[in-house]
């Protein structure tokens, strides 16, 4: 080989000039492949999941939600009523009570389905409320998380990855969006998208949806993502500079696989813990908007809307208030635990 | 520091303007000006009401007025009462900032009180039951805590004469008020308490000998209390927020109730005056907590 190759004196580097080149073969794809150190990314997945089936709280939650979510997709399916249907002359029912016309029904022979939770003062199933009220806040908080998760995990890789000048300068404009005041916003926005949006979208499906929850989701791909970015930018930031990182390197990994096998596995713990935790408090701003006369349009019902329907009946129709408010509560509850269950498995480093 | 000092400053400084534009533009995005009644004003009349109010100029120039007049304390008029919105603001945000206040110190005391035994008493049952609690607590959205309390309090046990209490009504708004805001100071003192306790130097000071009180309360709380610090900002941002159904809920007249009919009312002024006032009180108190943390905690760096 390279004759001027001198070897220095105690080296253990070989001499080539002893070898020939057909002294070398080509490695085979089997041989090539041992070369890989990474394991199989599922195994962490795998392992992950053995430590969440571990914590009886987590998987609690898993089984309640998961009855949660039978109730919501199968309830509208089995009971004859809608959420806007008006019965006539069933309005003020308490639970399970029936009507004296929905009596006579049932003397003659007739079978009516009962009124599980009652019915409002304008003698709409509220059990069927409640369900909607549900599905609306879940999808509500879900879609919300994952346009959160989108837009923060994009800017916050390329900020973290890119860094230097860029990494500066997109970083402060986090940090002004981060000190704004979110609920005030997202309040302003909901007012003034009522008034502009609403000859727009009419007969659309999204006038279904309401301005209210377009304002929502506008201001949840607005405001919401920076704690995202952040976080997923400290990451990138924190996995760069590890070793192994810096072995890929040396052994001419590509950029793009580095960033897909070497740092977003790494990450993957973090965003699945705070998508979890996301998807619970935008349950709590959608049903604080909802509250305050701001969420979805009537008379598609929310939990929040509900609660806040409720509130003039109080002294006669208690259980109005109570069931939306439990189902908030089991629901943000449910995901909580969860949320604490991934992190305690995903991440055993941070739950102590 | 200060270097510091003057970059968050003038964070907050960017962040108001922010809110402002955003603020003012919006509500001059919605279509229809506060002259334009359903019966048909005289042209002229309207000309020379829009002289006197500005809006004949173009709409920086206005933003411009604005944000003047705001300097000088002047919020302008309520569309809907025609009051001046300084005055209603002087009248109504002593109210909620009395409520917030004590609420935000009852948060504060007892969140580090039962953070502190659910760290000492690690896995003991004080330790579980608190933990319960808090989970409990965290997942009740304060409007269903303000609505439940309201409903006990008043209907089944015919306490505080309901809605007549008004004003005067303090302990039910700040229990609703403060204990979201406790439940995340008790987590945060225990995680901060039991990462003090595994310190070396708490080590050393067992080892030299010293009272166990002293230990706890002198080097394991003092420590982990400075975590906390840096939560009072986002959570007087929060209790300001959070005050607003718990106002409307307890018809106390604050200025969170003052939003809420704004909001119904569509009352676009007061809205807009609302939004800048509390969001400046919210960044100013993220502001002073930022500034407070680090000349509390020396070992954060500087950058």
């Amino acid at each position: 080989m390279n004759e001027n190759l001198k070897k220095a004196p105690f080296s253990a580097q070989i001499n080539l000039s002893k070898f020939n080149m057909q002294d070398f073969e080509k490695a085979t794809d089997e041989e090539k492949r041992q070369q890989e150190v990474m394991g199989e990314s599922t195994t962490f997945f795998k392992d992950s999941m053995r430590r969440l089936r571990k914590n009886p709280l987590a998987m609690l939650s898993i089984v309640i939600l998961a009855l949660l979510l039978l109730v919501i997709i199968f309830a509208p399916l089995v009971i004859p009523y809608g959420y806007a249907d008006i019965v006539k002359g069933t309005a003020n029912l308490h639970p399970m009570e029936y009507s004296t016309s929905e009596l006579k029904q049932i003397a003659n022979g007739e079978s009516v389905f009962p009124h599980l939770f009652g019915t409002d003062s304008l003698g709409r199933d509220y059990f069927i409320r409640v369900v909607y009220g549900a599905r609306v806040s879940l999808g509500v908080g879900i879609f919300a998380s994952i346009l959160v998760l989108a837009i923060g995990m994009l800017y916050g890789s390329i900020s973290g990855y890119l860094g230097g000048k860029v990494d500066l300068v997109m970083m402060r404009i986090v940090d002004i969006i981060y000190s704004l005041p979110d609920m005030l916003l997202i309040i302003l926005l909901a007012v003034v998208l009522n008034e502009t949006l609403t000859p727009l979208i009419e007969g659309t499906i999204l006038a279904k949806l309401g301005t209210n929850m377009i304002a929502l989701f506008i201001v949840f791909g607005l405001l919401y993502w920076v704690g995202m970015a952040r976080l997923i930018r400290g990451q990138i930031l924190t996995i760069k500079q590890n070793e192994y990182v810096l072995a890929a390197q040396c052994i001419g990994t590509s950029t793009a696989r580095t960033i897909r096998r070497h740092i977003l596995p790494n990450c993957l713990s973090v965003i699945i813990i705070t998508t979890a935790l996301q998807i619970p408090s935008a349950i709590f701003t959608e049903s604080y908007l909802s509250f305050l006369g701001l969420g979805v349009s009537a008379p598609m019902p929310s939990l929040g809307s509900l609660a806040n329907d409720a509130r003039a009946g109080m002294m006669t129709y208690p259980e109005r208030l109570l069931f939306p408010a439990f189902a908030i509560c089991l629901i943000v509850l449910a995901l909580n635990l969860l949320g604490d269950g991934l992190r305690d498995a995903f991440d055993p480093k941070l739950s102590k | 520091m200060t270097k510091y000092v003057v970059k968050r400053v003038l964070l907050a400084f960017v962040t108001i303007i922010v809110i402002s534009l955003i603020t003012f533009f919006a509500m001059n995005a919605i279509p229809g000006g506060p002259f334009n009644k359903e019966k048909a004003v005289n042209e002229a009349v309207i000309k020379q009401l829009e002289a006197r109010y500005n809006l004949d100029k173009p709409l920086w120039e206005q933003y411009i007025l604005y944000m003047k007049n705001l300097a000088h304390g002047d919020f302008g008029v309520s569309l809907k009462n025609n009051r001046e919105i300084s005055d209603i603001f002087a009248e109504s945000f002593p109210i909620s900032a009395r409520i917030g206040l004590i609420a935000a110190v009852i948060a504060i005391i007892s969140g580090i009180v039962l953070g502190s035994i659910a760290a000492l008493m690690r896995n003991k049952w004080p330790d579980r039951v608190i933990i319960f609690f808090i989970t409990i607590v965290t997942s009740m959205p304060s409007f269903v805590v303000a609505t439940l309390l309201l409903y006990y309090f008043c209907m089944v046990l015919g306490m505080f004469q309901a809605f007549s209490a008004g004003q005067n009504m303090t302990l039910l708004p700040v229990i609703a008020l403060s204990l979201s805001p406790m439940a995340y100071i008790t987590r945060l003192t225990k995680t901060s308490m039991l990462d003090a306790l595994g310190q070396d130097y708490i080590r050393t000071a067992k080892a030299k000998g010293v009272s166990p009180r002293k230990v706890i309360f002198v080097h394991g709380l003092r420590n982990a209390l400075i975590p906390v610090i840096t939560y009072v900002g986002p959570m007087i941002a929060g209790i300001l927020t959070g005050s607003m159904v718990v106002e409307a809920i307890f018809n106390l007249g604050g200025l969170g109730s003052k939003f809420v009919s704004a909001i119904t009312n569509r009352d676009y002024t007061l809205i807009m005056a609302t939004t800048i006032f509390l969001a400046t009180v919210m960044v100013i108190a993220n502001l002073l907590t930022d500034i407070v943390y680090k000349i509390v905690d020396p070992r954060i760096k500087l950058d």
